[in-house]
């Protein structure tokens, strides 16, 4: 849909007073923590399902001091980065490829169509069976799982090319190397930087999740463990801290995308929040 | 039948604020066909929104038979200029058409009714279980134009409605709209920046100054009903009204004729 | 006709070489994790038809179904409620962003803990891993809709409920069912990962079980079937989308100024990828 610039406010509604009510976002945010305080203090919720906010505060912080954690953030992002790059070495340049000859996309359009919609952790048995329950099975895991968002979104890119762009660069001599080189993949790139973000949430799914069934190491692990031993503030506190984990990453990836996105004309205009 | 006095119209507050419409006011009385014209960008938009009950004014009032404007009036339609973004792609002719009877509380029959009636007017009978994507430009703001009429309204406001548009589809659309204000008895407050177009609808043409805007002149047209595109345009006095209005149009903004205009609108 | 057949022999030819492939060189397979294709399709058929059916199969259909549909229903209802008002957009804007970044798996331990091993654990994960991806694209699509379109709407009487029935809901469509998409393939991860941690019956459970007890050609056979299944919904997913958002070929494809074709269907609905808001 053709947007109207800052997408304004619907139905009459008006979206002045927004700079002036900073304060309102951190306003809910602590009436949720305060609520869900006082439901665990009062006994409404019994205090070994869900824990005041600040005894999980409590217990995260004793836990920040505590040497094993770090190590599991570590094998945590450890997974997730490996799988993740493996995925883009892998699914970029074949999106590309593929994406920009025609014969090859419909020869392989089945083959890569057809894994695509098999959920990732369903092949966790058999990746268990082969790499035992290590970091190489959860590379393996978060790979598979991260391929394919990136795989297509970098060949629709380079399918999705302006056929003016490419006209006006075969006017100008560029032959097809670097014509792929030069217009093919930037103009590609704003794809790629999508698939980039829902490859980078989605292998951190995948790795928790593979943490959890097949527990061996990572946050997802230390979840079941504190749980096991009864601790559920703590588990409460490794959960925030998966959240934060997922956060920090999806900022870091929404920045790269916006800034890829920075000279692209599909950029949708966003009023600064 | 609309009767616009001191209306104003400033966005923002203080040095940064935009005065888009400045002091105006004019009458449109019933059964007439009046243009306003004007550079582009001087608030004939703002005017319109206000009008529409969209957006309220800064001060000064309109009145729609008797009843101040505070809200989109029951008897009031309006064609915009971008029809691709007026019509809704999701719904076929029948459905754009039928959608505002349906909350007027007609019922389905005399809607059908309604809205076949005007699509006739149009010339777009056989359009009517197409979607508006379907059909081309033209077709679609006769759609709108058609969409307007099943309202019923007392007035119809058309906000340069045939800018975007070729200039022989243009032409069509012209002699359709004077056709059916006759056939459904309508008054006409027509937008446009185009002088000749202006002239050759209109019974008075409401000329306005940048912003802020004011009136600047009405200029009465009194060429023959019924108006032909060769005919009427081959007129000395349309050549004559043609060269008047321009020239009110390049004026330089504060020059005389604001205070002249307040004797024309009374 | 025959260019068409050529197409399709084109398209089929790799897949094809590639089952034959495996079928042939697994045939003597002696490795255990890697039983002839033969074998595996044998017990799918021994297995699946129709054995555990009704144990593993139906339950994992039944609470993806509930928690996909629950995840859309509650994600575009919310969506809408927070679209139309900045002011809440703005209060629940941190909130949402660390709920829909949180990786879902992670909630299944207190999940357990509130609501027990049973379905309704598993609707609830599903459920609630699936509604950000709808709710923030509906959020967008509501946004998003042309103002000159809703200015219409009101010059035209159209009241507010009306408003949102016609106009608004209709115009974020293609919007939420980029999110919906989205959600789908969460929804399935989720389906697997929860049956997988806490289970008696379902597919999850199933492949994992096979695997720890060594029954290998049982774990393929389930894993294909996961593979079915996901192509299932998405079949599903995909005739549905095409059906509702016919029109929204027709309008792009008029506003990219090509031929107007409504009976036949489209390249393929790649515009409805990179809009996907966010995980």
């Amino acid at each position: 849909m053709t947007t109207a610039v800052g997408a304004g406010p619907v139905l009459g509604a008006d979206d002045r007073g927004g700079e002036r009510l900073w304060w309102l976002p951190w306003l809910t945010v602590l009436a949720v923590l305060a609520a869900l305080e006082a439901l665990s203090r009062s006994g409404a919720i019994p205090e070994d399902y869900l824990p005041a906010v600040t005894t999980v505060l409590a217990a995260l912080v004793a836990e920040l001091r505590d040497p094993t954690f770090w190590l599991r953030v570590w094998e945590t992002l450890q997974a997730w980065g490996l799988g993740l790059a493996v995925a883009v070495v892998a699914g970029i340049p074949l999106g590309l490829a593929i994406g920009s000859n025609r014969l090859a996309y419909r020869a392989v359009r089945v083959l890569i169509e057809f894994p695509r919609p098999i959920p990732p952790v369903a092949v966790l048995p058999l990746a268990v069976l082969l790499f035992g329950t290590g970091v190489e099975m959860k590379v393996y895991l978060v790979a598979f799982a991260a391929f394919f968002p990136l795989l297509f979104q970098a060949l629709y890119g380079v399918q999705d090319l302006d056929p003016v762009a490419r006209d006006t660069a075969r006017a100008y001599g560029l032959g097809p190397i670097a014509r792929f080189v030069w217009v093919a993949v930037p103009s590609a790139m704003p794809y790629v930087a999508t698939g980039l973000r829902l490859s980078a949430a989605i292998a951190l799914i995948v790795t928790i999740a593979t943490e959890i069934v097949v527990g061996s190491s990572g946050l997802g692990y230390a979840i079941n463990e504190v749980r096991y031993a009864n601790d559920i503030a703590l588990m409460y506190g490794i959960i925030v801290v998966t959240g934060v984990l997922g956060l920090v990453i999806a900022i870091m990836f929404r920045r790269l995308e916006r800034r890829v996105l920075h000279w692209h004309a599909s950029q949708r205009q966003e009023l600064p929040a | 039948m609309l009767e616009v006095t001191q209306l104003t119209k400033t966005y923002g507050h203080g040095p940064s604020a935009v005065h888009a419409v400045g002091n105006l006011s004019f009458r449109v009385e019933p059964g007439e066909f009046v243009c306003i014209v004007g550079q582009s960008g001087c608030g004939k938009t703002t005017l319109l929104k206000c009008l529409c009950g969209l957006i309220p004014a800064t001060s000064g009032t309109a009145v729609l038979q008797g009843r101040v404007i505070d809200r989109p009036p029951d008897k009031l339609a309006l064609v915009f200029q971008e029809y691709s973004r007026s019509l809704l792609p999701w719904m076929t002719v029948r459905g754009n058409i039928t959608l505002p009877l349906r909350s007027k509380g007609i019922d389905s029959t005399r809607r059908d009714e309604l809205a076949e009636q005007a699509l006739t007017a149009v010339g777009l009978v056989g359009s009517f279980d197409r979607y508006p994507w379907q059909l081309s430009g033209g077709m679609q703001q006769r759609v709108a134009i058609a969409r307007a009429l099943a309202y019923q309204p007392e007035i119809l406001l058309m906000d340069e409605p045939f800018a975007s548009v070729d200039a022989q589809t243009r032409a069509d659309l012209e002699d359709l709209v004077l056709r059916v204000r006759d056939e459904f008895d309508v008054t006409v407050l027509f937008v446009t920046h185009d002088i000749d177009e202006a002239i050759y609808l209109s019974d008075r043409v409401i000329v306005l100054t940048p912003p802020p805007t004011r009136v600047r002149e009405v200029v009465d047209v009194d060429l023959p009903r019924p108006r032909d595109q060769i005919a009427t345009k081959g007129l000395p006095a349309f050549t004559r009204l043609r060269a008047h209005v321009f020239e009110l149009i390049k004026r330089p903004a504060d020059s005389a004729g604001d205070e002249l205009s307040e004797q024309h609108t009374t | 006709m025959t260019r068409r057949l050529r197409a399709i022999g084109l398209e089929s030819a790799l897949p094809v070489m590639l089952v034959v492939v495996w079928w042939v060189a697994s045939a003597d397979s002696e490795s255990v994790y890697f039983p002839p294709l033969r074998e595996i399709v044998a017990t799918f058929a021994d297995v699946w038809l129709f054995d555990r059916v009704a144990s593993d199969l139906i339950p994992s259909l039944v609470r993806f179904t509930a928690g996909f549909v629950v995840a859309v229903a509650s994600g575009v209802g919310l969506g809408l409620l927070i679209g139309l008002s900045p002011l809440l957009r703005r209060a629940t804007d941190p909130l949402v962003d660390f709920l829909r970044t949180l990786p879902k798996p992670a909630i299944i331990p207190p999940a357990i803990l509130f609501l027990g091993a049973g379905a309704s654990m598993k609707v609830f994960i599903i459920a609630f891993g699936a509604i950000w991806p709808v709710l923030l694209n509906t959020v967008d699509g509501v946004r998003g809709v042309d103002a000159d379109t809703l200015d219409m709407a009101r010059v035209y009487g159209l009241r507010r409920g009306e408003r949102i029935r016609r106009v608004v809901l209709p115009a974020a469509t293609p919007q939420i069912f980029a999110g919906a998409r989205l959600a789908l393939s969460i929804a399935l991860i989720l389906m697997v990962v929860s049956e997988m941690v806490a289970s008696t019956n379902g597919l999850g459970y199933f492949v994992l079980l096979s695997q720890q007890t060594f029954a290998i050609p049982e774990m393929w056979s389930g894993i294909l079937l996961l593979g079915l299944v996901g192509y299932l919904f998405n079949g599903i997913f995909v005739l549905a989308e095409r059906r509702a958002l016919r029109w929204h070929r027709g309008w792009r494809a008029a506003a990219l100024g090509q031929a107007v074709d409504t009976g036949a269907a489209p390249a393929r609905p790649k515009n409805i990828i990179p809009q996907a808001a966010d995980t």
